[in-house]
This record gives structure tokens, C-alpha cells and sequence, in this order.
């Protein structure tokens, strides 16, 4: 019987187990060098605040694996033999397969800063990770401050962790604005607002210089480029990014890039090895999306594709509208369709943003500024409905629908206030339109199901 | 450097809260300590100011505690240590607690005397100290039950405001707190006090109601068409036949209306007092439900038991207060009989008609409850004679489902095991009025927990707080909308998810059970390959 081994128990690694099992009988074999039984990455934060436990954060019951003849393996890769199909586990066991899944994630970013390697300095990605946090600052007495290194999603759920131990936290950002490589202006500046609010010394346009270090090996403080100060703290956090977690793969004649190089059929350049997830690099970036997509999401649709090929129907990865979400804090952020900030934004494309008087709620829409065609939108603080957006985008709607049909879109829970209203005044009152806010219509909304 | 001295200000709590907390504490504690002091017979001068001192002590405790606990606070998620303190995670605290309020049950059930419940001449102890109210709202001395309803009033109005301001910024909780407090306040404590006022009196024409919390609807008020109670209604008048029309139009027509435009929910976690006190008073203790496979089969099994336990208990007791004589009155014993099989295969008939396809597996246990119903219903005809039916006298039928499901369960186990099961352990285990609900919210209404296309990332905080014990991730994270008949639609899933996943909706029942392997966002020549198979 084919055997298919998968290096990685994450999301990627273990939505194609489970897509393989569907379509086929197949030897299934994970392996894991970082915990027993999946888990859920992104929910890491939740155990260190005391929502969850570890144990509830792994999506499925330990019986699930044994049921669906899933074998585990915990184990570290050291080596690919892609010439005799083998893996070497822990420097001595060897593990034949027919066919090779590398879905190994990623590993933080490290710049190269002085004292970069210090007792109480570490990222937040994995297991272990978390399991140092509880070393490095479990509580305000041990750890008196904290400083975070890198203004993206980590960084600000790093914040929100230690701050739920009342923790006190710095929070270096290089942009001028959190996020602001991603997000448009108005958006990331209410989010500097609310990071102030939770009583985070948020410092925008702020570069780490160095990292010092006690008689014993550990952090003291930090100095800050621009201004020599130095800041005392206990525990230091770099969130600047991550990046494929491919080292074992170095000797493996296997084609890297920052990542495992691999085309639109997600194999590698190495027969019958294929890579997923975050530790994929597409030759050519597909659409607007970046070779790399450390995304949960992209991790699990790529998955959905690889088991189609590896049960005998080849087809290519075609990812299919870009969505996204996270939560800042309290704010929730969700994305569909492609809003580009400042830096990024395409010469075609205009936006129209919208933001609540009083409340953290703003929403921004992006459309093609000839043909008015609806490209994208972000909103912080409502949710939308996925489908009918993914509708909106595939049937090329224009913006003048989508303002008018905004309520059909809405997925805040009943009885919430709706903000169409205001939203559709400020659009007609920006681009002397008169557009009307249409009658919310479940016909509309369930067309599809 | 100056920003950083500010940082330094601002990140501390200031230093008086935990002095807040302490003394909000005391001052509960006061008020519990007064009604304690009660049992052991302290005598108390004023009893109406004392009772009053006491039960505002409580209100304003909680409620200053909880003021303190989220003023500050930006309105979001406040689940922050919840898994650390041990009232919350299977803990000494939680197991010191669960002994406490179930010794409270025992007491409250099977041991009133100590109380202060007296057979003949005036109350001592607990309850005198509530004569002064009791008199003030019905006109009669206090009882066991009219303790009882007040604490549990004053709890779910306390802790109620509790709910409010920790879920400030969601207003189905808060809209769906208010309606529990309503119905608790109005419906189930002063409402059954004024009635009492008017037995005896001309409106009823001499006649004396039963005491009755109007949307306390058969099963789960399993003993409300008994032999006492129903000639109760029949003596007063046309309100008392009012109510008796209400009651069983309450079964019959509003709840399998309400449920079908709502799902259950409109009951489970708006109105009903169980639900209200589990929403409220048990809210930090939701995460304890069990959400193992083998817990949703065990449930199963236990609750639905008991839905067949209930039916055949009722009919037995209205079966044996009826006549044989159709002069004396249109209803007897074999109409009646002949009457709840027609029902029943009539449902049976429904479902295996137009809904065998969602059925499945269930459909097996759902043939074997009716038959075990339907034998027994022959069985009760050829097999009873005066008094009996089958086996057992139905009085025995009655008094072993009142001690075993009505006090044990419901409330020694129900709201005993709070910090062990978890504050819907009655809903989810025992309850036949929810289990009812739940086949037809299953099967015949517009409610469903829409999940939002590929948005989720099997993070576990909606299944984590689901207090029915439903893995609500397993369905999310496979873009499965969500349909199970334990729901209660309490919202709290869609309040936690993180990425605005799930969303409480009623919609069209077409596409409501959605079942798409491949989540939205990929590519749509696969999905669409997929989902054909």
C-alpha cells in the first residue's frame, strides 16, 4: 500500500491527512517534532490568558487519529533522502515513503539584533513558545515589563496576552502606523488609538538597536535606535514576521527560496515530495497574493488541492477570492477582496472609508476608480457575511450595488445597530451620489443555498 | 525618559480595587449571614427590615462586584483567568461550592423543617424571617417554595446585571437578560403571589387556582395537569378556564409555533427560569460542560429517557382521575387513550414521512421510545384496573418521577452540579420540555447557527463556552452551519469567536443543514467536484 508521509502537524498538515482519508485508503503517516496531537495555532494566546486549556484548543478527540487510521509520529526531521524516499528521524530512525508532504510552518523572524539570543528573549509560535512565556513572565512580579519587537499580528496578540496578567507592556512598531504596510491609514490609526486604550506604551516609527544583557546571560533592557534610551525590562518578545521553518531541508538537493519552492501543482522540485502551508513559495506569486502566504486559511485550501493530486485527479492550486481576518484586542478585522494600504495601493484603485463618530468601528472600500468596480473591502468592529461577498466579487459587482445592498452583507449578531445608514449617507455625500439603502432580503442573502 | 513614566502610570490597576472587591464581598456575605443566622433561630425583631437588610446586602454585593469587575474595562471578551481560578475550573473552590448549594438542595426538598417550615402554628427559622414579604405579596405565610423563589428572583436579577455589563457590547445577551429577568420577576415570583390574593374571591367565582408560573409549560412543569390542579381551574371561573385553554394551547400550538419561527431558544434562554438562573447565576461555570462524543451519547439517551418517562407518567395520572362514563363527561379514559396514540403515531407518521432522510441513526431510537410508549399505552387499558396501570399505581408513577427527575435531577443535580457539570446540566441531561424542543428545532424550524464560509480557525472558544456541551468547532471549522437540538441559542459561541464566524439566524429551512467539505475561498471548480460526490 502507498505510504504518504506528512512532515508537520498543523493545519496543513493535517487538513490533507484528513482530505487524503476521504478520498482514498492510503497509508497516512504525520510527523511532528512539536506536540503529540494537532492543535490550533492561532488559539495559543487563549490558554496563556486563562480562556482555554491546552486540551481545548486541539480541534479533535485523541481517539479521532487511531479511527481514521491517522499515524502519528512525534520526532524531529533531520534529513530528506528524496533519492531513496526516506527520512531520518532523530538522527536514527529511518522512514521510507511513496510520497512527501513538507507542511513544516514557520519559525519567527530574528534580524540579527544584538542579544537576540538572551535568556527571556523569544517569539510566540509554537508549543514551546508558549511554554517559555509561562518562564519568562508568568506573572507581573517576575517579568515588571515586557517589550515587544514588531507591530504586526503576533506582536499586538502578544500584547494582549501579557497585558491580561497586567503585565506592563512596550510595544515597538518600525511603521508609523501599526500595521500600516497592510492596513489603509485610517484603519491603523484607530488601532494605535485602541492599543492606548488597553494601556500599551505603544511606540510608533521604533527601532530595537540592541539587547542587553544581565551578569547571567539574561535580558536586562533594550535600547531604542532613535533615541539611545534604554528601556529595563525582563522578558523581550520579537514578533517582526516569520519565516519558513526549512532547514532540515538544506542538504536535501530539494529547491529553496526563502521558502520550499514549489509550482501550481504544490510539488517541489524533488518527485513525488510536494510542500504546503506557510513553508510553500509559489515560483510566481498567484494574483496579488505573496509567494509565501503564512496564513491559516491558505494553508487549509491548499491541502483541499493537494489530496485531489495525490488521489489521482491532478489539479492545479487556484485559490479562489483572498479573504482574511484577526482581532485586534476587542476589534475584530475581517477582509475580502483586496484593500491595499498607502504603500501598496494600485494606481486604479480608490477608497472610501467610513469610521463611527464615537465607537472603534470603521469600514474602507476599495474600488476601481474607472469602472467603479467593487475590489475589496476591511471592517473593523462588524462582521460581514463571506458568502455574500465572495458572490459580489466573482459577479464583478460595482460600488453603487454594494453600498446599496451593504445590509445584506451585515453578520452581526441580532438586535445589533446597524451603521448602513450612516455609511450610505457619507458615500452619497462624498461622491454626490443618491444611492438607497435596500431592505435586508434573506432571499438575496440565501440565493446560493 | 517622560514616556516612560506615563507607561508606568497607566499600566498598574489602581491600587483601591481590590479593597472594591473585598467590601463588595463583605457586604453579600452580610446579608447571606443574616438569613444563616435565621436558620439557627436567631430571633430577629424587625423581621421585615432585617429580610430586607439581608436581601439588599446580597443584591447590592453582587451587583457592586461586578460593577467593579468591568468598570475600566474596554466592553469585549472577558473570559481573562477563567481557567485559573478554582470556583471556575473543577477546582476545590468549585467542588466546596458544588457540595454547598447541593446540601442547600437536599435541605431545600427533603428536610424543609430545618428551615423553619412548620406543620401546625407559625413559622420559625428561614422562613419566618420571609413571612413579612410572603404576607405583603399573597397574603399568606411563607413557605419552603417562597423562600426559595425569592433567592432565586434575587439572583438572577443580580447576577442577571452581572451578564449585562460583562456582555455590554452584544446586545442580543443583554436584550435576551433583560427578558429572563422579566419573566423571573413577573411570571414566576410576583405574578402566582397575586393570584393567590384572588382565591376564594368572586372573580372566580369562589373557586381557588392552582399555584401556576403561566410560562411553565408542560413537560418540564410535569405536574401540571394532575387531578388537584385541573379541577382547580375548572372551579374558577372563566379565567380559571382561561389558563386551563392557555396551558394546553401552551404545549400544543405556542411552543411548536415559536419554536418553529425561533427555534427553542425562545424558551431555553429568553424565558424560561431554569435557563435564566443557569444564564445567569451559572454563567462562570459554562465551560465545564463535558464536550466529548461519549457525553453528546449519554445525553441522548438520559434525556430522551426521560421525555418517555414524562409522557407515560402523565397519561397515567390523567388516565386514572378519568371516568368511563361518557354522560358524566366527554373525556374518558379510552378517548383519552385512543386520543395520545393518535398523536403520537401522528408525529411518528410526520417525521418518517417527510423527514427520513435527516433522520438516520436517530431514527432507530426515536422508534424505539415510541414503541416503548405505544405498548405501554395498551398496556395501560388492558392491564389497569381501579388505580393501577400496568404494574404500578400511576400515584407511584407520579411520586418516583417528582423525587427522581422533578427534585433530584432538576434540582439537586441541576443546580447543585453547577461548578461540576456545568450550569446546563438539567438542560442538556434532563430536561424533557428541551428535549422536545430540540426534535422539532432539528427538524421542523427556521433557527440555525449560520457559520461564515472559510472564516474559521478551530480555535475552540465556541465550543470551549457552549454550556450544552456542543462541539460547535467541529461543525464551524468544516463550514457546516450549525443545527442540534440541544441548542439554546444562548449566543455566547457567536460572542467568543474571535473572527465573527457564527452568527444565530432564522432563515429559509431550505439549505439550513449545509454540509460542504471544501470551506469557502478556494478554488470553485473544486468545491463545486467536490461537493457533487
Amino acid at each position: 500500500m502507498e505510504t504518504i508521509v506528512i512532515i508537520g502537524n498543523g493545519i496543513a498538515g493535517v487538513s490533507a491527512a484528513r482530505h487524503i482519508r476521504k478520498l482514498s485508503d492510503k497509508r497516512i503517516i504525520i510527523v511532528s517534532a512539536e506536540t503529540d496531537y494537532f492543535f490550533s495555532r492561532t488559539a495559543l494566546m487563549y490558554v496563556y490568558m486563562g480562556h482555554m486549556k491546552f486540551e481545548h484548543i486541539q480541534p479533535y478527540e485523541n481517539w479521532f487519529w487511531e479511527k481514521n487510521r491517522i499515524e502519528l509520529v512525534r520526532g524531529y526531521v533531520d534529513h530528506v533522502d528524496v533519492a531513496n524516499k526516506k527520512l531520518l528521524i532523530d538522527g536514527s530512525r529511518a522512514l521510507p515513503y511513496d510520497n512527501l508532504v513538507v507542511a513544516t510552518g514557520s519559525k519567527p523572524n530574528k534580524f540579527g539584533w544584538p542579544g537576540q539570543d538572551l535568556h527571556g528573549v523569544q517569539g510566540l509560535y509554537s508549543k514551546q513558545d508558549l511554554d517559555l512565556l509561562e518562564v519568562n513572565a508568568p506573572n507581573k512580579e517576575v517579568c515588571k515589563r515586557a517589550v515587544i519587537v514588531g507591530g504586526g499580528l503576533i506582536g499586538i496578540e502578544l500584547a494582549e496576552m501579557l497585558r491580561s496578567r497586567d503585565i506592563p507592556v512596550t510595544f515597538l512598531v518600525r511603521e508609523k502606523n501599526f500595521w500600516n504596510g497592510v492596513l489603509p491609514e485610517g484603519e491603523s490609526k484607530m488601532i494605535n488609538e485602541h492599543i492606548l486604550e488597553h494601556h500599551i506604551d505603544l511606540r510608533l516609527a521604533t527601532n530595537l538597536k540592541e539587547i542587553v544583557s544581565d551578569e547571567n546571560g539574561k535580558v536586562k533592557s533594550i535600547i531604542i535606535a532613535e533615541t539611545g534610551e534604554e528601556l529595563p525590562c525582563d522578558m523581550v518578545g520579537l514578533t517582526a514576521g516569520v519565516t519558513p521553518n526549512i532547514d532540515f531541508l538544506k542538504d536535501s538537493g530539494i529547491e529553496l527560496g526563502r521558502g520550499v519552492k514549489v509550482n501550481r501543482f504544490l510539488e517541489t522540485s524533488a518527485k513525488d515530495v510536494y510542500a504546503i502551508g506557510d513553508c510553500a513559495e509559489q515560483h510566481v506569486a498567484i494574483g496579488y497574493r505573496r509567494p509565501i502566504e503564512p496564513v491559516w486559511y491558505t494553508g487549509r485550501m491548499m491541502c483541499e488541492t493537494l489530496a485531489q493530486t495525490l488521489c489521482g485527479n491532478r489539479i492545479e492550486y487556484k485559490p479562489g477570492h483572498w479573504f482574511n481576518s484577526a482581532k485586534f484586542l476587542d476589534i475584530e478585522y475581517q477582509t475580502y477582496g483586496w484593500v491595499f494600504s498607502e504603500r501598496g495601493r494600485k494606481d486604479y484603485e480608490a477608497q472610501f472609508h467610513w469610521r463611527h463618530p464615537k465607537e472603534k468601528i470603521c469600514v474602507t472600500i476599495s474600488f476601481h476608480n474607472d469602472t467603479q468596480q467593487f475590489l475589496g473591502i476591511n471592517t473593523f468592529g462588524i462582521r460581514m457575511r463571506h458568502e455574500v461577498f465572495d458572490r459580489w466579487l466573482t459577479e464583478n459587482r460595482d460600488m453603487d450595488y454594494v453600498i446599496e445592498h451593504l445590509i445584506d452583507a451585515n453578520f452581526d449578531p441580532e438586535f445589533y445597530k446597524h451603521h448602513e445608514a450612516a455609511i450610505v449617507a457619507q458615500y452619497n455625500a462624498e461622491f454626490n451620489k443618491q444611492v438607497k439603502s435596500r431592505k435586508k432580503s434573506l432571499k438575496r442573502i440565501f440565493v446560493s443555498s | 525618559m517622560s514616556t516612560y513614566d506615563r507607561s508606568m502610570s497607566l499600566a498598574g490597576p489602581p491600587a483601591n480595587i481590590q479593597w472594591h472587591q473585598k467590601l463588595s464581598i463583605l457586604l453579600g456575605m452580610f446579608g447571606l449571614c443574616i438569613i444563616l443566622l435565621a436558620g439557627f433561630n436567631v430571633e430577629f425583631p424587625n423581621r421585615g427590615l432585617w429580610l430586607t437588610t439581608a436581601l439588599t446586602s446580597i443584591f447590592a454585593g453582587t451587583v457592586w462586584f461586578s460593577w467593579d469587575l468591568y468598570r475600566g474595562k474596554y466592553p469585549g471578551i472577558k473570559n481573562d483567568k477563567v481557567w485559573f481560578r478554582s470556583i471556575s475550573n473543577l477546582g476545590l473552590g468549585g467542588w466546596l461550592l458544588g457540595i454547598g448549594i447541593t446540601a442547600f438542595y437536599i435541605i431545600l426538598y427533603f428536610y424543609p423543617e430545618y428551615l423553619g417550615l412548620a406543620k401546625k402554628g407559625p413559622n420559625t427559622g428561614i422562613i419566618a424571617l420571609f413571612d413579612p414579604l410572603s404576607k405583603m405579596l399573597s397574603g399568606n405565610p411563607a413557605s419552603q417554595w417562597f423562600v426559595y423563589g425569592t433567592l432565586y428572583t434575587v439572583g438572577i436579577l443580580a447576577f442577571g446585571i452581572k451578564f449585562m455589563w460583562k456582555y455590554r457590547h452584544n446586545r442580543y445577551e443583554r436584550i435576551r437578560t433583560m427578558s429572563v429577568m422579566f419573566f423571573q420577576t413577573a411570571f414566576a415570583f410576583l405574578i402566582p403571589e397575586f393570584m393567590a390574593r384572588l382565591n376564594g374571591s368572586s372573580v372566580l367565582q369562589g373557586g381557588s387556582l392552582p399555584f401556576l408560573d403561566l410560562k411553565n409549560i408542560w413537560p418540564l412543569n410535569y405536574y401540571n395537569f394532575e387531578s388537584y390542579r385541573v379541577k382547580g381551574f375548572l372551579s374558577s371561573g372563566d379565567i380559571g378556564f382561561a389558563m386551563l385553554i392557555f396551558a394546553i394551547a401552551s404545549v400544543f400550538v405556542i411552543t411548536p409555533f415559536l419554536t418553529y419561527k425561533f427555534g427553542k431558544r425562545w424558551y431555553c434562554s429568553w424565558v424560561c427560569g431554569c435557563g435564566g438562573l443557569a444564564e445567569t447565576v451559572g454563567d462562570s461555570f459554562r465551560q465545564l460542560s463535558d464536550k466529548s462524543v461519549r457525553a453528546w451519547n449519554i445525553e441522548r439517551w438520559v434525556v430522551h429517557s426521560v421525555v418517555v418517562f414524562v409522557t407515560l407518567m402523565t397519561t397515567a395520572v390523567i388516565y386514572s382521575y378519568l371516568g368511563n362514563d361518557t354522560s358524566k363527561y366527554w373525556l374518558t379514559k379510552k378517548t383519552f387513550l385512543i386520543g395520545v396514540g393518535v398523536l403520537l403515531t401522528a408525529v411518528f407518521a410526520l417525521v418518517m414521512i417527510f423527514k427520513r432522510d435527516e433522520f438516520k441513526k436517530d431514527a432507530k431510537y426515536g422508534a424505539i421510545g415510541y414503541l416503548i410508549v405505544i405498548l405501554a399505552l395498551i398496556g395501560f387499558h388492558f392491564y389497569s384496573g381501579d388505580g393501577h396501570v400496568f404494574l404500578f399505581q400511576s400515584g407511584t408513577l407520579r411520586k418516583s418521577y417528582s423525587f427522581l427527575i422533578g427534585s433530584i435531577f432538576s434540582g439537586v443535580i441541576g443546580t447543585g452540579f453547577y461548578p461540576i457539570l456545568g450550569n446546563r446540566g438539567w438542560c442538556r441531561f434532563g430536561c424533557p420540555m428541551a428535549a422536545m424542543m430540540g426534535f422539532q428545532q432539528r427538524l421542523f424550524s427556521r433557527f440555525r447557527i449560520t457559520t461564515n464560509g472559510g472564516q474559521c480557525i478551530s480555535c475552540g472558544n465556541c465550543s470551549t463556552y457552549c454550556e450544552m456541551g456542543i462541539d460547535v468547532r467541529a461543525y464551524a471549522q468544516k463550514g457546516e452551519n450549525i443545527v442540534r437540538s440541544s441548542c439554546v441559542g444562548c449566543g455566547i459561541c457567536s460572542a467568543v469567536c474571535p473572527r465573527g464566524v457564527l452568527k444565530l439566524e432564522n432563515g429559509p429551512q431550505k439549505g439550513r443543514i449545509d454540509a460542504n467539505q471544501v470551506l469557502l475561498g478556494n478554488d470553485v471548480d473544486l468545491m463545486n467536484l467536490v461537493n457533487q460526490k
